[in-house]
């Protein structure tokens, strides 16, 4: 589902984020992604949702190659990744309700399904209760699911989540992964950038682990081989 | 699952989420595929006028200072517009008295005078035409001159016989006026035409220098109504930055994400057409004592004529249509630039 074959990320002022970067995630796969700050986690995931191009080599997610993507196709591409952030990007003005409607509203599903779809997401996160709230009455951790909410309402075949446990404490993280855990089981691929490397620990999953933008370890598969870059 | 599906195409996506286990949720239908999707575009863009209609609200003083300063822009041209069409109206009501007047030669005889008032009368291009007799035109020079001593010395009658020709309705205006009285002069038997088209002519030089400045006039203040739209809604682009970013990232088209501010710049054009169009009519209502009085002094029906419906109408619109325009031009500048950059993490 998502493919990095050779990529490399050459900012502007010449600092190489990423170098060579193979790994391939299989449907319904859960990884993580760690290393220390500055590894290259953020230009990574930006890679995958298209805020960044790769300087070298291809992305590939969901069979597409998104480097030769033209500018306007982006917005279609985006719809089928959903994207959790560490400060979960909710917008204050308006309702949870709201918030989570926003990716349907987006890709022009009609209202009476959006009202379905979005208590549908929000049951899933557990804030079914909190709809019509603004998200500044909420908790941390409440945030944060409408976050993951509003990520997975569409139905994306690919999450991602930067840092989504980061400001929540040990108990609320578990809760947040735990659903990530389901998301997965129902063929999400889901990759989770965090440093919590207790957490990761605990949950036993794939990790990819970069290194001053060097992958050193959890590599290429499933299915195709390639340096590992160490 | 194959990670590498090069089959899997971008649309196929759906495909594959409609075999997961949360299709029981009771995920979409195929019907009507086309109309569910006219449908929720345009309750899209209902709800997207309904919600900019409603942030305008929210702030209405500031709204209300957008809608005044477009207002005054636009009634300024818009009532020296007014101003112009009924000086039209005016000039054109004083050429329908337009008359000529044609001196015989003095050798004409009265039956020759009358044969030449049936010819010039049988013309398509006259309404009518009257022979003032030189025997007549003496006696009323003499009782209206107060001179009847002094023609007395004359020997013979100096006035010629005079036609007075009045040009066809269609033909009331400089240049009909002028082309008759040129072909009247080329008769024979007329000896010289007089026409009085000098006031007509400056009053139509003025109205059509006026024209042009008021277009000019007209296209500067568009532009400054441009220019003022423009900066609003670049503000309002700025303080709905993250909503902006947010809409990109899961997947926002740029039309998508102008649309508010378009609707924005609507709402603005259409509020300052309507304050435009308060303005226009108060300041007629204040204006229309003091011009039937000066009128009426000038034995003139001159009146300062207001909007129509239909102009009204194009008023509204025209400001709507600047107001779009404006915010295009924001857009345009501001809001692509808007792109998500750097997520907070690693």
């Amino acid at each position: 589902m998502i493919e990095f074959q050779q990529v490399s990320k050459r900012y502007d002022d010449d600092h190489l984020a990423l170098k060579q970067v193979n790994f391939s995630l299989g449907r319904g796969e859960l990884a993580f992604l760690t290393g220390h700050s500055g590894a290259g986690k953020s230009t990574l995931l930006k890679l995958i949702m298209l805020m960044e191009r790769p300087s070298a080599g291809n992305v590939v997610v969901g069979g597409q190659v998104l480097n030769t993507l033209p500018r306007r196709q982006i917005p279609y591409v985006r719809r089928h990744i959903g994207v959790v952030f560490q400060n979960h990007q909710l917008l204050f003005d308006r309702t949870v309700f709201d918030n989570v409607a926003m990716p349907l509203e987006v890709m022009g599903v009609p209202a009476r399904d959006i009202g379905r779809r979005v208590r549908a997401a929000l049951d899933k996160v557990g804030l079914l209760s909190k709809e019509k709230m603004s998200p500044v009455q909420l908790s941390g951790g409440e945030q944060q699911r409408v976050g993951i909410a509003r990520a997975v309402v569409n139905k994306p075949p690919v999450l991602l989540a930067d840092e989504p446990t980061g400001n929540l404490d040990p108990e609320l993280s578990a809760d947040i992964m735990h659903l990530f855990e389901q998301f997965s089981q129902v063929g999400v691929t889901v990759l989770i950038a965090s440093h919590d490397i207790a957490l990761i620990h605990d949950l036993g999953r794939r990790t990819l682990t970069l290194d001053h933008g060097r992958l050193s370890a959890g590599g290429p598969p499933p299915g195709l081989g390639g340096d590992h870059g160490h | 699952m194959v990670a590498c599906r090069p089959a899997v195409h971008r649309l196929g996506w759906g495909g594959i989420m409609a075999t997961d286990t949360r299709r029981s949720r009771g995920a979409d239908h195929p019907r009507s595929a086309a109309r569910d999707a006219a449908e929720s575009y345009l309750s899209h863009h209902r709800k997207v006028a309904r919600d900019s209609a409603r942030r305008l609200w929210r702030t209405p003083l500031a709204s209300l200072m957008t809608w005044m300063v477009m207002g005054v822009a636009l009634a300024l041209p818009v009532g020296l517009l007014l101003l112009l069409d009924s000086l039209q109206g005016l000039s054109a009501g004083w050429e329908s008295s337009a008359r000529i007047t044609a001196y015989l030669e003095q050798s004409l005889s009265v039956e020759q005078a009358r044969q030449l008032r049936l010819e010039i009368g049988a013309r398509g291009d006259t309404a009518d035409v009257d022979l003032i007799d030189r025997d007549s035109a003496l006696a009323e020079f003499r009782a209206s001159s107060g001179l009847a001593d002094a023609l007395d010395y004359l020997d013979e009658n100096p006035l010629p016989h005079t036609l007075l020709v009045t040009p066809l309705e269609t033909n009331r205006n400089a240049s009909g006026v002028e082309r008759l009285a040129r072909e009247l002069e080329a008769l024979p038997g007329i000896a010289r035409i007089q026409v009085d088209l000098g006031w007509l002519q400056r009053l139509n030089g003025m109205t059509e220098l006026l024209g042009r400045a008021i277009w000019v006039l007209s296209l500067l203040l568009g532009g400054a109504v441009v220019l003022v739209i423009g900066n609003t809604i670049r503000l309002a682009i700025e303080n709905r930055r993250d909503e902006i970013l947010v809409a990109k990232l899961v997947g926002g088209t740029d039309s998508f994400v102008r649309r508010p501010f378009l609707y924005t710049g609507v709402w603005f054009g259409l509020g300052g057409g309507v304050v435009a169009w308060l303005l226009l009519q108060v300041s007629l209502w204040w204006l229309s004592g003091p011009i039937e009085r000066l009128a009426g002094l000038y034995h003139s029906d001159f009146v300062l004529s207001g909007l129509s419906v239909d102009g009204a109408l194009a008023l509204l619109v025209g400001a709507a249509v600047l107001g779009w325009l404006g915010a295009w031009v924001a857009v345009k500048r501001h809001l692509d630039a808007i792109e998500p950059g750097v997520p907070a993490g690693s």
